[in-house]
């Protein structure tokens, strides 16, 4: 009796376990097989019959080949090396320099930005950007998006920055290194996995953003993938589900190569330094 | 190679005073220990003299050279930490050599100078590793070649041992003494374990709430605590201190009386009715002693047998006493007893908890 209900549980869970990894993994399924087929259809299925062709299609469009492989790039590139370098040298700081009240500083941006930033402070954004004579430029959208991730940026890397031992710097410090020394030699290294987790972070949520180079971009050359999707859509504004779905596909590579060299080439921790 | 000086430096933070007006000079090639419970300001004192800590007032000399408001990099030192903080993205060999490469060394003789103390310190195998695939020891060996390999004029040692096991802490006890009288470099050690200052320092400096309350050699230091805080955190067991009060020349507490007359010298300018303590080494302390004038009467409380030595603790009037007997079987008295000890052997304490010496 035991056995057998220990065996119906064990069963149940795996069988439930199936139809909640199914319902997650359909969606995905679908935009791997769907460029490939000839026919658009809302339903999972191997291609038949497989044809490259619209992927030849999605190539014949030279602006939405542009904003991929140049816009999208340029502005995701552009804002992770920014946020990145503004937000290791602020959490650096917040963490290491006494500063009265950093603690409410630290916070305070977060809920700050948390609030502000979105649709609701768009209109103030646009103004601004007009003013500084960057709306329909690259480094209008790069600094926008700087500005709205930076905050966030700063608190995930401070607490990475927090979490590692004075003693590092402090055992620099007194062998001799300067303080620049002791920065790029010690205190560098040691939080760059972190620096990789707010780089990926950066570019993930800027190769994804549509509003901010939507309202801030005016010619078709300097639009970004996330905007040039809209161009496979029918003038009725139904999309052409076997183009987007490819252009989607294609839209998806960078961010998985991005993570992929990451892991492979910093996704791992160091251990071992710090006896405690 | 060099003398390290502190001339009346005080540290606070905040409120709070870390170190109190502490000066003491350090001699060429000396180990000394600074020794004091935590929060005594050992940790504070020590890194003032690496420039990791500014002194709130007073000056520091090392050598002849006033390096009070100096950075880290120009005091010429080399420093142990307690974590090792060993760099976890280099190699050993690159660790080792790290306070060359600040120095501008190059290359292949930063790396050769690191292989040589490396063979001394039997690291030598280990260069290619990273801190993360080293043992605890090895890591604690790292640290130190790391500390020595620029030939420092000062040493400065941060509770190493302390992350190390029981047997692994002995070895590297012998190890670092060995190694210091070997280089001859003056070393400043902070520990809180009394037994690891006795056996390395040639000179002990014991910290109390900011200030130094004894300093020097071990045994002296052992032999002769100046205060009831000295006498009752060397030692291990510590001293036994019994409270007393000094009446009629005799030592009087609820359940015995001693003649306070071979005493009476050290007595003279303490008013009769003062709160005194008496103080015994376990190791002076006899069990039984029918018919011995020294005697006090107490109640068998443990008996914790060691192997070669025994502790036997008594309560007498309210506190404990331990005695520590020597001999492979454990005593095997219970209930009520009695324990003597030789007055040469006593300490008195006044009123302010300073010994009273024989003048």
């Amino acid at each position: 009796m035991k056995v057998v209900r220990h065996v119906l549980g064990r069963l149940a869970f795996y069988v439930a376990s199936a139809v909640f990894a199914a319902v997650f993994a359909l969606p995905l399924v679908w935009l791997v097989f769907a460029p490939f087929g000839a026919k658009a259809r809302l339903s999972v299925a191997l291609p038949d019959p497989f044809t490259l062709s619209n992927f030849g299609k999605v190539f014949a469009n030279t602006f939405a080949v542009r904003a991929l492989f140049q816009n999208s790039i340029i502005q995701a590139v552009g804002t992770m090396l920014l946020v990145t370098l503004l937000a290791t040298l602020a959490a650096y700081a917040l963490s290491r320099a006494p500063i009265r009240g950093r603690d409410a500083l630290s916070y305070g941006l977060v809920l700050f930005s948390s609030i502000v930033t979105g649709t609701a402070a768009m209109v103030p954004i646009f103004l601004l950007i007009f003013n500084m004579g960057l709306i329909d430029t690259h480094m209008g959208v790069i600094l926008v998006f700087t500005g709205g991730l930076l905050p966030a940026a700063i608190f995930i890397m401070r607490d990475f920055v927090d979490s590692i031992p004075r003693s590092y710097e402090e055992s620099a410090l007194v062998a001799g290194a300067s303080p620049w020394g002791m920065f790029r030699d010690i205190a560098l290294p040691i939080v760059r996995p972190g620096m990789m987790v707010v780089g990926v972070w950066t570019f993930v949520n800027v190769w994804g953003g549509f509003l901010v180079p939507f309202i801030l971009l005016r010619s078709p050359t300097k639009m970004p993938a996330a905007v040039a999707i809209y161009s496979f859509y029918t003038e009725g504004g139904t999309p052409i589900i076997t183009l987007t779905t490819a252009y989607a596909l294609l839209y998806t590579l960078p961010v998985l190569a991005l993570y992929l060299f990451v892991n492979w080439k910093y996704g791992f921790r160091f251990f071992g330094g710090i006896k405690s | 190679m060099a003398n390290v000086t502190f001339r009346s430096i005080t540290k606070q933070f905040g409120n709070f005073t870390a170190v109190n007006d502490v000066s003491f000079e350090i001699h060429d090639g000396e180990f000394v220990c600074l020794l004091g419970p935590s929060g005594c300001g050992k940790t504070t004192t020590l890194r003032m003299i690496a420039g990791l800590e500014q002194p709130t007032s007073g000056r520091i000399l090392i050598g002849q050279d006033d390096v009070t408001e100096a950075k880290p990099k120009e005091r010429d030192i080399g420093m142990v930490f307690q974590d090792y903080a060993l760099f976890p993205h280099m190699t050993i060999a690159d660790n080792i050599a790290y306070p060359l490469k600040v120095r501008g060394v190059g290359q292949a003789e930063r790396h050769r100078r690191a292989g040589e103390v490396a063979k001394n310190l039997s690291i030598d195998q280990l260069l290619e590793r990273r801190p993360g695939q080293i043992s605890g020891g090895q890591q604690q060996r790292t640290s130190v070649a790391r500390a020595v390999v620029h030939k420092p004029r000062v040493y400065l040692f941060d509770e190493p041992l302390s992350n190390l096991d029981a047997k692994l802490r002995l070895e590297a006890r012998s190890f670092l003494k060995h190694l210091q009288r070997e280089l001859g470099v003056t070393s400043i050690y902070v520990t809180h374990d009394q037994a690891e200052a006795m056996a390395m320092a040639d000179r002990v400096a014991v910290m109390d709430r900011g200030q130094i309350v004894q300093f020097g050699p071990p045994l002296t230091v052992y032999r002769e605590p100046a205060t009831t805080f000295v006498a009752n955190f060397l030692g291990s067991p510590p001293m036994n201190l019994l409270p007393v009060r000094y009446e009629g020349g005799a030592f009087k507490a609820a359940t015995f009386e001693l003649d306070a007359g071979p005493f009476a010298e050290r007595l003279r300018g303490i008013a009769a009715g003062s709160q005194l303590t008496l103080g015994v080494r376990p190791e002076h302390v006899r069990m039984g002693g029918a018919g011995d004038a020294w005697r006090i009467p107490g109640e068998v409380y443990a008996v914790e047998p060691l192997g070669p030595e025994s502790l036997v603790t008594l309560r007498v009037a309210g506190a404990l006493v331990t005695a520590r007997l020597f001999g492979d079987d454990p005593p095997t008295a219970t209930g009520a007893t009695s324990f003597a000890f030789d007055p040469s052997n006593l300490h008195v304490f006044g009123p302010d908890g300073r010994r009273l010496a024989a003048r």
